[in-house]
This record gives structure tokens, C-alpha cells and sequence, in this order.
């Protein structure tokens, strides 16, 4: 079992991505009111110092190892028996470079036109939060972190949205604490249930629990369920969706980016970490309930797709088509199936962040999100118009760009596992091809009347932005080894791990008589 | 003349002894006290109590003195009993400081108030130390005619006189079921003596069931009815409509938890042995108070009767913790009343201020555009009602972990599940309260006029819900000793 902790460094650098932005926040916070042009630089300077620990970490990380590196382990609520522990393994990597890239990206590429020293501290607390719970490996840890990120997401929809902000804020903020709340229920019935089986003090520990597996078969099941829809809303799956596309669409551009690019991915790498580890039996059993969500997710997302006036509400729409793959590959409970899900998870975040800023940039200059009103685009603004083909063509899985590689795998190993629900997603693939195409042709080509014939092309600011997303794209879809070398490990032992626990007799008896 | 340990008593003498001195300066020297005279004096008190209660904690924490009992055996000293006098003692203190300020803007009597205060104060610490049911009743009713007064304080608005009669009327009520159910208790168990009563119970049972189901149900209905719980609630919104701010801060940190004092000390300890028997009741009305606290006071539009329904939902928070009948779940509960006291003085302060203007506006329309108008009155708010909606980082999400997680424990799930969603559905009011203060635009410019001692009361309550937040250890490690019950 190579998914124990397999080792322990002596500075803390995971601990520091983690707080680096929280201390960013204190630092915005405590700038004199005088300096508030100093607001926007010092927090991309912090997010950036964080993005830049990040790349140490991807170079430091032993690219075959399967276990936990980094670990930070410091006693938090002893009576509890909560700790902050940190840990980082192949599944978790790339989030978290995912999630310290997309930051100062998002905080760099719009000018939200204001400096409101509250808007760059929640979104510094918001990296805290999502950075917290793609490293937690103490289950009540990673539950504070997975609801902490809600303050910060609610204050930035509902005080710099466009729209009906107020309340998609709080239809967000309720739709996630409801998905959350039975979560706790079920965190704390493990916590208690493996304390009361191995007959040892009160643990969160996710390695210990998981690597106990002291839950009967039946429990484990129910508490499955509690957890899967904390995640379910967060993924979003159908049909706890409806809160996705009004916070996407009123989000502010560099919420939308975060909420896209990284705050879905909570669900799925909570699947993933909490579900699949956690409880392997109960995984297997659920699979084909959560992939016939997925299934339905894809094809609903990209029928609904279609339909969308909203250009926003129409990226929206596809995450949830997006994320149905990612949940297809999970699900698909294999090596290929897994790691085509988790990559799928970084390249949906690049490319549904780049299209989100890119219709954030349309917004800035056109004032509308109308797809009616827009036409013709790429006769004033061709590199924009360039820039947007390259990913959305990346969105729709085009060979050769990054959502080919992830997409083929999720894809491969769904038909290994599940053959029909692979042939009914591939379905889905035609499908984001058609929205996506016909979005860009709306969009981008025929005449170009009114405003539109004189809007301006990207700037170089703009382009510097997203010079970094473009490169990923590209580098990813030609040459994913690296990436997939650093996750196969870890990816395997995870199902290692669910194979040696899949026999519910089991894993009955191992509550009858306490593990070793 | 039984053997009577006069230390123990320390908190009484401060409170109640402060109580009736401030009472004999104020009427003799009436004219000829400054103005801040009542407000230091019972916030020297408070501490004084406050004093006793860290004095007594010591003493019995300290594995070789321990619980003990004295005048004989009606008056236990224990963990249990010291952590709730001390969260009486800061709610006295706080609302003795809060008042300087907001009492005397309204015209209210200062000195008045702060006798009451005090000596309800010393009825709540005589309820939380009571380990006689004579002895508890005796200080249940010094706390509650002390309440209704201050409830009635504002003579003349008519709604402060209504508040005041109608939590009379109803309190005397529930005082008649408390002191009936003591007595069919004493029938089936021959003693009003808690730990006699626990012994007992333990020794083989009552020689007449219907006797002590019939006064477990009476004192049930009588604590249900001082807690606020569901169908218990309905004198609730009205008093902490009626009642002046300051009061409700009061009643809602101080009363609430000298209440539980009661029921824990009843059931938990003395009836612990009954569980069986008063458990299923618990857990209905634990369920229902929660669901139904909540839901009604999603449809509120004046602040007070909004926070009035928040508080009836806490309280049934509270009461899954009593419902788990373990230690852990005494824990829970007194970690939840110890946080709970912040956050509803610290919101109930912020009311003061806000209603303070010349027209008292109370509505939710008077938080409109709060945080431009005062940022930090605004934050600090925002973080108090934050923290109770059980956002983590913040006092209220650990006080919900300790009660959940003794539910859990206790393999009540379905009542944990439910009570977490009553928690979503609370969230949403104070989403709503929040949305007004960030996300609407002020209706006018005008800055709400805050006192030194009402900001005073908002920033500690603040800073404790997300120090302990941040670093809860110390308070669980507390809650934790506090339930060293007195054996037997």
C-alpha cells in the first residue's frame, strides 16, 4: 500500500503555498488608505510568490512515487483529534498548480475598474480556501476549507457581479452549505465509527481511515451517499446543478475564471480523495447511479448549451457537460478512466478559464453578454478571435490541444469499464462541437455592425495573460507525459487500493475485529 | 445549622450582594450619583463574580479538592456548574456595559436596570450551582421576576409593558409546571436532593412509574418553556420585540444558559439514569425546534423578532447536545451556550446601535448599505452573524462540530442530519441580513451613532467568536473538564 505518507521534508513548502495567501490578504488589509494603487500589485505579487512555490513543488515532487510527499502534520484541536495535515500526491499535484496559476491570472488579466482593497482580500482568502482543500489530508481540515471558500465566492458574486448578483450569491452560498451540511454528518459518523473499530483515539486522519477500511459494508454506503452529494452540488451534477449557471454567469470575469477553473474541481477531486479512497466498496457499488448522472450531465449540459443566448451562460453550461466527463472518468473506477478524469480536471481549468477571460475581455469592451449582439468579431479583433478558436477547439477536444488527451482517456476507460455509457458520452463530444462551433460563428464571423466593427483587439496585457493558458494548451495536447508520469503512480496505487478493499465479506469482518 | 463552605458562594455574594448594595445606594444618594456610577459598579461586580469563578474553577479542577457540595448538599460546586456561572457572570458584565450607553439614550433608568441585572444574575449562577430542586426553583424565579421586570423596563412604550406581562403570564406558567413536576418527582423518589435523586434512580427505579414519568414530563414542559423551545417558543418574538435591546442581550446570553444549567443538572445528571424515558421527547422537540426556529424566522422583517427565531433555533442546537445524554454531549451543549452568549450579545448590541436613532428603527431596512455607512460595525456584524450560520473558522462552526459530533457519537444521525439542515435554512437568514448590509445600496447616508460601550461589546464579542475560532483548543479543553459532574 504505497498510499501511506512516504515522506516528510524538513521545510514546510507545502504549508507555505498554503498561507502565502492568507498572508497576501493581511497584507492588502493592512495597506494605508493612501496607497490604495498598491491594492492590485501586491496581490498578484503574493499569488504570484504562491504560483511560484507551486512550480517548486511540481520540480521537487518525485515524479515515481505513489504516496504523500511533503507532509505537514501540526496538531491542531488535540481533544478532537484535528490536525493540520498537508499532503500532496500525483491526484492532487496539478490542482494545485492549477489553482496557483489561475489566481494571479485571473487577478491580473481584468481591471475589475475599482480598487476595493475587500475584492483582492476575498479572492486571496478564496486561493487560501481552494489551495487548503486540494492539500488537506485531515478530513475535518479539508471540510473547513471546502466551506470556508463559500464567504469569499458569495461577497465577490454578490458585490461585484452583473445581473442578478444578490441572488445567485445566495442561491450559490445555499445550494453548497446544503450539499455540505449531511457531509458533516458523515465526516463525523467515520471519524467516530473507525475511533470505535480499531479502538483508538479520535482520528480525521484520511491515510489512517482510509488504509483501516474498518466500516461495515452497509454504513460505508450510507455515508457515501452523505458525502457524494456534498460534492454532487459542487461538481454541480444534474440535478443539483441550478446554481452553476446564474453564479457563473453573474460572477465577476476573474470569479467566474476561479469558479470554473478551480472551485468545481472541489467536487471532483473530492470524489476522488474522500470518495473513492475513503470507500472503495461503497465507490464500486454507486459507480453506475454516478456515471448515468455523468452521462445525463453531458448531453443535458450540451443540449442546454445550445440553447443559451447568454455567451457566459453558455460556457457555463458546458463545464456542466465538462464535468460529467470528468465524473465518467472517475467513475470508470480504472487507471486510464482516472487519470483521463484528472487530467480532464487541469484542462478543463485551463480552457474554461481562458474562455471565460476571453468573454470577460468581449464584456469589458462590448458591455454585453448577448451572443444577438455580438457578430462579425473577428474582422476588428483577429488575434482575439485567433486566440478564441485555439480554445475553444482546446474545449471541444480537438486532437492535438489538451482536451483531446484527457477526453480519449476518460473515454478508453469508461468503454473499458462500462462500454454503453461510454458510447452515449461519446455522443456528447459531437454535441460540444456543434454549441462551441456555432457559439464562434455567432460570435466571431459574418458582418460585423455597429460597435462591434470597431472593437478593439487584445491588448498586451490581455495577451500576456493568457499567453500562459495558450502555451498549456498546446504543450499538454502534444506532450502530456509529464504530466500523466507524475499522476499514473498515484492513480494506480489508488486503485490498487480499491481492488485489495472491494470484498464487501471483507470488509464486514474487519469490524467484527479491529484492524491490526 | 448545616456545615456551609461560605468561599463556594463567592459569584452569589458579588452578584446578588452587588445587586442589593447598588439598590441601597441608588434609592438613598438617587440624585447625587454621576452617571456612571451604576454602570462601573455591576461591571465590578461582574468581574468580581467573574473573579470567584476563575477562584472556584481552579479549586475544582485541582485533582486533590474536586466537585464538592455544601450547605448540606443543595448548592454543588463542580465543573459543570462553574463554566455556566461564568457565562452568566459575562453576560452580566457585558450588558451591564452595553447599557451605559444605550439605556440612557433611550431615557431608560440606568441604575434600575443594573440592579435587576444583578440580581438575576445571582439567580442564574444559584441555578447553574443548584444541586437541590428546591434550591434550583428558588433561583429560577429570582432570575425570571428580575427578566420580567427588565422586559417591562421601557414604561412608556406600550409594547415594552406588553413584553414584560406577556413573559410573566407565561413564565409563572411555566414556573407552576416546574415546581409540580418537583413535587410528583419527590413523590416517586422520596427526596428533592439531585444526587439522591440520581442514586435512586440508579438503585433500582421508582416504586410508582406514572410518578416520575408524569414529573419528568411537568419539568420538562417548565424547562422547555424557559429555553424556548418548540411549541414552547411563542412568548419568544414578542418579549425580544417588546423588551428593550439590552434586556434581550441579557436573556438571550444569560437566561438561555441558566435555563440549560437546569435542564442538563435535571436530566442529564439526576434523571441520567432515565435516559431512556426523556430521550425520545428530546429528540422531537430538538428536531422540531431547529426546523421550526428556523424556518419562521426566515420570514421575519424586524430584526428582532428575526434574531428572537435565531436564538429559539440555537436553542434547539443546544438541545441535541442534551438529547445525546453523554458526556460529550454536555460538553457540546455548554460549548455551544459559552459561544452562543457572544454571538447573541455581540448581535444584540449591534441592534442597540442601529435602533438607537431618533426614530429606533428595527426593521431590516435600517441595515440597508451598513457596510458603507459603518465598515467596521458592518464586519463586525457580518462576522458575528457568520459565525451563526456555522461558517467555518469562526466559534459558531465549532460549537456546531461539538454538538453534531456528540449526536453523532451517540448514533442519533437522523437527528444530526436533520438539525444540519435546519443549519442551511438558518443560513439563509442571516444571508439575508448580510445581503443588506454589503449588497444593498443605503437608502441614506447616515452614519449609525455608536457608543463607546456598545462598540466596546460588538468588538470583544467579534474578536472572541474568531480568535476561538481560529484557536478553539483551549475552549474544548475547557467544556471538556466541565462536565467533572458531582457523583451521585
Amino acid at each position: 500500500m504505497t498510499l501511506a505518507a512516504a515522506s516528510t521534508q524538513a521545510f514546510p513548502v507545502l504549508g507555505m503555498l498554503v498561507v502565502l495567501p492568507l498572508l497576501g490578504a493581511a497584507a492588502v488589509l493592512l495597506l494605508p488608505r493612501s496607497r490604495v494603487e498598491l491594492v492590485r500589485p501586491v496581490t498578484v505579487l503574493f499569488m504570484s510568490a504562491a504560483a511560484a512555490v507551486a512550480g517548486w513543488i511540481i520540480v521537487e515532487y518525485p515524479v515515481a512515487s505513489g504516496g504523500f510527499e511533503m507532509i505537514v502534520d501540526q496538531p491542531w484541536v488535540a481533544a478532537w483529534g484535528i490536525s493540520w495535515k498537508l499532503g500532496v500526491d500525483g491526484i492532487s499535484l496539478f490542482l494545485l498548480a492549477l489553482t496557483a496559476l489561475l489566481f494571479p491570472l485571473g487577478a491580473l488579466a481584468v481591471d475589475p475598474g475599482h480598487d476595493h482593497k475587500a475584492y483582492y482580500v476575498w479572492l486571496l482568502l478564496l486561493e487560501f480556501g481552494c489551495l487548503g482543500v486540494f492539500s488537506a489530508l485531515d478530513l475535518m481540515l479539508f471540510f473547513l476549507f471546502f466551506e470556508v471558500v463559500l464567504v469569499p465566492m458569495y461577497f465577490l458574486i454578490g458585490q461585484w457581479g452583473h445581473g442578478n448578483a444578490r441572488y445567485s450569491a445566495v442561491k450559490f452560498f445555499l445550494f453548497t452549505m446544503f450539499g455540505s451540511a449531511l457531509m458533516l454528518v458523515g465526516i463525523l459518523a467515520t471519524a467516530f465509527l473507525h475511533a470505535s473499530a480499531t479502538g483508538g483515539p479520535l482520528t480525521f486522519d484520511v491515510v489512517e481511515i482510509a488504509q483501516a477500511q474498518s466500516l461495515a459494508t452497509t454504513t460505508a454506503r450510507w455515508i457515501f451517499l452523505a458525502f457524494a452529494l456534498g460534492f454532487a452540488v459542487k461538481v454541480p451534477l444534474i440535478p443539483v446543478h441550478t446554481w452553476l449557471p446564474d453564479a457563473h454567469t453573474d460572477a465577476p470575469t476573474a470569479g467566474s475564471v476561479i469558479l470554473a477553473g478551480v472551485m468545481l474541481k472541489l467536487g471532483t477531486y473530492g470524489f476522488v480523495r474522500f470518495g473513492l479512497y475513503l470507500f472503495p466498496e461503497a465507490s464500486r457499488f454507486f459507480a453506475p447511479l454516478m456515471l448515468t448522472l455523468g452521462v445525463v450531465g453531458i448531453i443535458y449540459g450540451a443540449v442546454v448549451a445550445t440553447m443559451q443566448t447568454d455567451f457566459k451562460r453558455l460556457i457555463a453550461y458546458s463545464s456542466v457537460a465538462h464535468l460529467g466527463f470528468i465524473i465518467l472518468g472517475i467513475f470508470a473506477l480504472n487507471t486510464t478512466g482516472l487519470s483521463g478524469g484528472l487530467l480532464q480536471m487541469v484542462n478543463h481549468g485551463i480552457s474554461t478559464g481562458a474562455l471565460f477571460l476571453l468573454v470577460g475581455f468581449i464584456y469589458e469592451r462590448r458591455h454585453t453578454r448577448a451572443i444577438s449582439e455580438l457578430g462579425g468579431l473577428a474582422r476588428p479583433a483577429p488575434v482575439l478571435a485567433m486566440t478564441f478558436m485555439v480554445v475553444m477547439l482546446s474545449s471541444v477536444g480537438l486532437p492535438g490541444l489538451n482536451g483531446f488527451v484527457g477526453e480519449f482517456l476518460v473515454l478508453l476507460g469508461a468503454f473499458e469499464a462500462h462500454r454503453w455509457w461510454a458510447v452515449l458520452a461519446t455522443a456528447g463530444v459531437i454535441l460540444a462541437a456543434i454549441y462551441l462551433l456555432w457559439a464562434y460563428q455567432r460570435v466571431f464571423h459574418g458582418p460585423a455592425r455597429g460597435e462591434n466593427a470597431t472593437m478593439s483587439d487584445l491588448r498586451w496585457r490581455e495577451g500576456l495573460v493568457l499567453a500562459p493558458l495558450l502555451a498549456l494548451i498546446i504543450f499538454l495536447g502534444v506532450y502530456p507525459r509529464p504530466v500523466l508520469d507524475r499522476m499514473e503512480p498515484s492513480v494506480d496505487a489508488l486503485v490498487v487500493h480499491m481492488e485489495a478493499h472491494d470484498d464487501p465479506a471483507g470488509v464486514d469482518t474487519a469490524e467484527t475485529e479491529p484492524a491490526p | 445549622m448545616p456545615q456551609v463552605d461560605w468561599a463556594a458562594l463567592l459569584p452569589q455574594y458579588f452578584l446578588g450582594g452587588g445587586g442589593l448594595v447598588l439598590l441601597t445606594i441608588g434609592s438613598l444618594l438617587r440624585r447625587r450619583l454621576p452617571s456612571w456610577f451604576a454602570t462601573a459598579f455591576s461591571a465590578a461586580a461582574a468581574l468580581g463574580a467573574l473573579g470567584g469563578v476563575i477562584w472556584l474553577w481552579i479549586r475544582v479542577q485541582d485533582p486533590a479538592r474536586g466537585a464538592f457540595t455544601t450547605i448540606a448538599g443543595t448548592i454543588g460546586i463542580d465543573g459543570f456548574s462553574v463554566f455556566l456561572s461564568g457565562v452568566v457572570a459575562v453576560s452580566v458584565l457585558l450588558a451591564a456595559v452595553l447599557a451605559s450607553g444605550s439605556l440612557r439614550r433611550q431615557g431608560l433608568p440606568v441604575d434600575e436596570f443594573c440592579v435587576l441585572l444583578l440580581l438575576s444574575g445571582a439567580g442564574g449562577v444559584t441555578m447553574a450551582s443548584a444541586n437541590d430542586l428546591i434550591v434550583l426553583f428558588l433561583g429560577l424565579e429570582v432570575l425570571s421576576i428580575a427578566a420580567y421586570v427588565l422586559a417591562a423596563l421601557d414604561l412608556r412604550r406600550g409594547a415594552s409593558q406588553e413584553a414584560g406581562l406577556k413573559y410573566f403570564v407565561l413564565g409563572a406558567f411555566a414556573s407552576a409546571f416546574f415546581l409540580y413536576g418537583v413535587a410528583l418527582l419527590y413523590g416517586a423518589t422520596g427526596s428533592t436532593k439531585l444526587g439522591l435523586v440520581a442514586e435512586f434512580l440508579a438503585g433500582g427505579g421508582a416504586e410508582s412509574n406514572a410518578l416520575l414519568l408524569g414529573g419528568m414530563a411537568l419539568l420538562l414542559v417548565g424547562l422547555f418553556f424557559k429555553v424556548a423551545a418548540v411549541p414552547f417558543h411563542a412568548w419568544t418574538p414578542d418579549v425580544y420585540e417588546g423588551s428593550p435591546p439590552v434586556a434581550v442581550a441579557y436573556m438571550s446570553a444569560g437566561v438561555k444558559a441558566a435555563g440549560f444549567a437546569a435542564l442538563l443538572r435535571v436530566f442529564n445528571a439526576a434523571l441520567g439514569a432515565n435516559a431512556a424515558d426523556w430521550q425520545p421527547i428530546v429528540y422531537a422537540i430538538a428536531a422540531l425546534t431547529v426546523l421550526v426556529g428556523a424556518t419562521l424566522a426566515v420570514v421575519q422583517s424586524d430584526v428582532r423578532r428575526l434574531l428572537a427565531y435565531s436564538s429559539i433555533s440555537h436553542a434547539g442546537f443546544i438541545l441535541v447536545g442534551v438529547e445525546a445524554a453523554t458526556d460529550a454531549g454536555v460538553a457540546g451543549s455548554l460549548f455551544y451556550l459559552g459561544v452562543y452568549a457572544f454571538l447573541a450579545l455581540g448581535s444584540f448590541a449591534v441592534v442597540t446601535i442601529i435602533g438607537s436613532g431618533p426614530e429606533g428603527r428595527q426593521s431590516l431596512d435600517a441595515y440597508d448599505g451598513l457596510a458603507k455607512r459603518s465598515p467596521a460595525l458592518a464586519a463586525a456584524f457580518g462576522v458575528l452573524l457568520l459565525a451563526q450560520a456555522g461558517v467555518p473558522f469562526t466559534t459558531g462552526f465549532w460549537a456546531k462540530l461539538e454538538v453534531i459530533g456528540a449526536s453523532v457519537e451517540a448514533r442519533s444521525y437522523w437527528l444530526a442530519a436533520m438539525a444540519m439542515l435546519g443549519a442551511v435554512v438558518a443560513a439563509f437568514l442571516y444571508l439575508r441580513i448580510v445581503v443588506r448590509m454589503y449588497l444593498t445600496a443605503p437608502s441614506d447616508g447616515s452614519r449609525p451613532a455608536v457608543s463607546r460601550s456598545a462598540g466596546f461589546v460588538v468588538a470583544v464579542c467579534a474578536a472572541v467568536t474568531v480568535v476561538f475560532g481560529i484557536v478553539p483548543g483551549p475552549l474544548v479543553e475547557i467544556t471538556n473538564d466541565a462536565t467533572i459532574w458531582l457523583g451521585g
